[in-house]
C-alpha cells in the first residue's frame, strides 16, 4: 500500500501570529515555523499502517524553502520519502489553488490512501480534505477519530457536531484525522540520523503541469482587503476566595445584568 | 434584488438556529432563497418563511443525506448554474464548510470560512473574520466566481420577518462520484436538554480541575442555573468525562457567547482559540498564575469545589 501524508509548515502554536502588512499573507519570516500540530496525527496514523500493513509512506508538502525542516521531522518520525512542491509562484495561494496543486502532486504519486490533519493552525479552514476529494473523485473520509483499513475498504468514525457517523469508502481515499485519534511519536535519534538519507524530491508547478499564472496571490479566488490587530484585552478584576468567592462572582454577574 | 442561496442545516426538518441567522443576514444583503436538502421539509417550511426566505428550493431526496458532503455540493452547483445567485451562504459547521469547499472547486469560486460578519461594500460582499485565535480582524472578498461564505453560528441575531416562501421542487440526480463516502450509521451522543454550545448566549466550561466525570455535575448545575450550555477543555473530553462534541477550542468548537465561565481550566492557547472572543469571561481557578486570568473580566483564585456550588446557589436565589 502507498500512503501520501499532506503536511504543512505553519507558525509555531505559541508564536504571535501576524499578517505581513505588505501583502496580507501569513508572516512566516518573523516567527518559528513548525509542522502543523494536527498533521503530526496524520503522519502517526500512516506510520501505524506502515508497521501493520507494510505501507510505504510519502510526505507531501507545498511551501517555501524552509518547509524542508517540517519534511525532515516527518521523515525522522519514520516516513519513507518526501515530495516538496516549492515555487515562488505559489506565494499567497488560496485554498482552491492549493488544492489544485496538491491534487496534481497526489495524482503523480498514485497512492491508495491520503492522510491529512483536519485543519492547519494558521489558516484554520478545514476544507482541504473536501477539496482534494472533489478534485480527485475519491471518497471523502474527513474528520476521522478512528480509521480501519480492511482490504480495499476504509471505515472511519467521522466526528460530527452531535456525535459521530460511521463512514465507509473504497480505496483510493482521502482521510483527514482529528487529534483524538492517536498519540504522535517523537523522532528517535536513530530516526533523525536515518532521515538525512531519505529521498526528498522537489517539484515546481511546471513539473506538475500547473500553469504558474493560475496560482499565487494575484490569481487567488479571495483577497484580503485589510487587517487590524485587536488591542489586548484590558485587565479584569481578580479576587482571592475568602469564603465568599461564589458570592463575588454572582455580584459581578448581577452588575453585568446576566442574572 | 439579488438572489442569495442559504443552505439549510437541519435534523429531520428541525432547522438549526444558525440557518435563521443566515436568513436574517441574507435579507440585509439581498433576497434569500433557502435550499432544503433531505427529508422533513414539512417541519421546516413555516420556520424558513418566518425568518424571511422568499423562496425555498426543496430537494427531498433522502440520498442527499446518506453520503458525506458531496451530494449537497452537487445540488448547490446545479442551483448556482440555473439561478446565478449573487452569493451562497453556508453555516461554518463541519458539514457546511465541507459542502462549501466542494462547491468552490466545482464552480471555480472563492470560499471564505468562519466569517463573523458580512456587508455589501465597494464591488461586492466584504466578510469579516477573526483570525489567529481572535487576535486579528480581517476583511476579505471573493474575487472569482460566485462568492461562497461560511458564517459562524452566533454571528447575527436572528429576526423573524413574517411572510410567505414560494416553494420550488428541485429534482437532482446524484452522480456516482458523489456517493463514494457512504454514511452507514449515525450515532448521537448529545447530552439532551441544554442549549447548543455554539448557539448559547452563556457557556459554562469545565476543565481538568473538575477532577472526574461525576464532578462535571457541578458545571452542569451552574450551567442550568444560568440557562447556559456546557463546554469542556480537551483534558476533560480526552479523559472521557464529557462527550467530545462539547470540547471548546482549536480542535473543538469555537464559541463567542455573551458570557463564558471557565471552571478549572488553565487557559492553554488551543483552548483560548475557541473562546477568546466571548464578550465577558469569568474564571475560577486555584492557581493565580493560570493564563486564563489574562483573559478574564472577573476571576476568582480559589477552590472550584467551594466557589462553584456557592455561585450556583447565589444565581438560583437571585433569579428567584
Ligand atoms: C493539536 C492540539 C489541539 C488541541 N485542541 C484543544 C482544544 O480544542 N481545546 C482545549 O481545551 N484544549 C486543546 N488542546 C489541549 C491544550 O493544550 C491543553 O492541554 C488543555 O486545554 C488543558 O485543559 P485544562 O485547562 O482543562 O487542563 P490543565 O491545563 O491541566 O488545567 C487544569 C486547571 O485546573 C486548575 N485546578 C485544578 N484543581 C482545581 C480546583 N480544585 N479548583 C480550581 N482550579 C483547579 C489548575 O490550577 C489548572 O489551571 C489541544 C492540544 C493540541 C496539541
Amino acid at each position: 500500500m502507498n500512503i501520501v501524508v499532506c503536511v504543512k509548515q505553519v507558525p509555531d502554536t505559541w508564536a504571535e501570529k501576524k499578517l505581513d502588512p505588505a501583502d496580507q499573507t501569513v508572516d512566516r519570516k518573523t516567527v518559528d515555523n513548525v509542522m502543523n500540530e494536527l498533521d503530526e496525527y496524520a503522519v502517526e496514523e500512516a506510520l501505524k499502517l506502515q508497521e501493520s500493513q507494510g505501507a510505504e509512506v510519502t510526505i507531501l508538502t507545498m511551501g517555501p524553502d524552509g518547509a524542508t525542516e517540517t519534511i525532515r521531522k516527518a521523515l525522522s518520525m519514520g516516513a519513507d520519502k518526501a515530495v516538496h512542491v516549492v515555487d515562488d509562484a505559489l506565494h499567497g495561494s488560496c485554498a482552491v489553488q492549493t488544492s489544485e496543486v496538491l491534487a496534481k502532486a497526489i495524482s503523480s504519486l498514485s497512492p491508495d490512501l491520503v492522510f491529512l490533519g483536519t485543519e492547519s493552525t494558521d489558516a484554520g479552514m478545514s476544507v482541504m480534505a473536501a477539496m482534494l476529494s472533489e478534485r480527485l473523485g475519491w471518497p471523502q473520509l474527513s474528520n476521522a477519530g478512528k480509521v480501519e483499513v480492511d482490504g480495499t475498504t476504509v471505515k472511519v468514525q467521522r466526528l460530527t457536531d452531535n456525535g459521530h457517523d460511521v463512514v465507509e469508502g473504497e480505496l483510493p481515499a482521502i482521510v483527514s484525522v482529528v487529534e483524538k485519534i492517536n498519540e504522535p511519536r517523537y523522532p528517535s535519534f536513530k530516526g533523525i540520523m536515518a532521515a538525512k538519507k531519505k529521498p526528498l524530491e522537489t517539484k515546481s508547478v511546471a513539473d506538475l503541469g500547473v500553469d504558474a499564472s493560475s496560482v499565487g496571490l494575484a490569481a487567488a479566488t479571495t483577497a484580503v482587503a485589510d487587517s487590524t490587530v485587536r488591542p489586548p484585552k484590558a485587565a479584569g478584576t481578580v479576587v482571592k476566595d475568602e469564603g465568599d468567592g461564589g458570592q463575588k462572582v454572582a455580584e459581578f454577574l448581577a452588575s453585568q445584568k446576566f442574572i | 434584488m439579488a438572489e442569495i442561496l442559504v443552505l439549510v442545516e437541519h435534523v429531520d426538518g428541525n432547522v438549526k438556529k444558525v440557518t435563521l441567522e443566515l436568513l436574517t443576514k441574507a435579507r440585509q444583503l439581498g433576497e434569500p432563497s433557502a435550499v432544503f436538502a433531505g427529508s422533513g421539509f414539512e417541519n421546516a417550511k413555516a420556520k424558513l418563511a418566518e425568518y424571511g426566505a422568499a423562496k425555498v428550493y426543496v430537494a427531498d431526496d433522502p440520498e442527499l443525506e446518506q453520503y458525506v458532503a458531496a451530494p449537497k455540493a452537487e445540488l448547490l452547483a446545479q442551483l448556482v448554474a440555473e439561478k446565478s445567485p449573487a452569493l451562497v451562504l453556508v453555516p461554518a459547521t463541519i458539514d457546511g464548510k465541507e459542502v462549501g469547499a466542494r462547491l468552490a472547486v466545482k464552480t471555480g469560486s472563492g470560499l471564505i470560512t468562519d466569517a463573523v460578519d458580512l456587508v455589501t461594500g465597494d464591488g461586492g460582499f466584504v466578510a469579516e473574520q477573526s483570525i489567529f485565535g481572535g487576535s486579528t480582524v480581517v476583511h476579505s472578498k471573493v474575487t472569482k466566481g460566485t462568492p461562497i461564505v461560511a458564517m459562524r453560528p452566533n454571528s447575527t441575531a436572528p429576526e423573524a420577518s413574517g411572510g410567505e416562501a414560494a416553494e420550488e421542487k428541485v429534482s437532482i440526480t446524484i452522480s456516482d462520484g458523489a456517493k463514494k463516502a457512504a454514511i452507514k450509521d449515525r450515532v448521537i451522543e448529545q447530552k439532551g436538554g441544554r442549549p447548543e454550545l455554539t448557539e448559547a448566549s452563556i457557556v459554562v466550561s469545565g476543565g481538568r480541575g473538575v477532577g472526574s466525570a461525576d464532578n462535571m455535575k457541578l458545571v452542569e448545575d451552574l450551567a442550568d442555573a444560568l440557562g447556559a450550555a456546557v463546554g469542556a477543555s480537551r483534558a476533560v473530553t480526552d479523559a472521557g468525562w464529557y462527550p467530545h462534541q462539547n470540547q471548546v477550542g482549536q480542535t473543538g468548537k469555537t464559541v463567542s457567547p455573551q458570557l463564558y465561565v471557565a471552571v478549572g481550566i488553565s487557559g492553554a492557547i488551543q483552548h483560548r482559540a475557541g473562546m477568546q472572543t466571548s464578550k465577558t469571561i469569568v474564571a475560577v481557578n486555584k492557581d493565580a498564575e493560570a493564563p486564563i486570568f489574562e483573559l478574564a473580566d472577573f476571576g476568582v483564585v480559589g477552590d472550584l469545589f467551594q466557589v462553584v456550588p456557592q455561585l450556583t446557589e447565589q444565581v438560583k436565589s437571585r433569579k428567584g
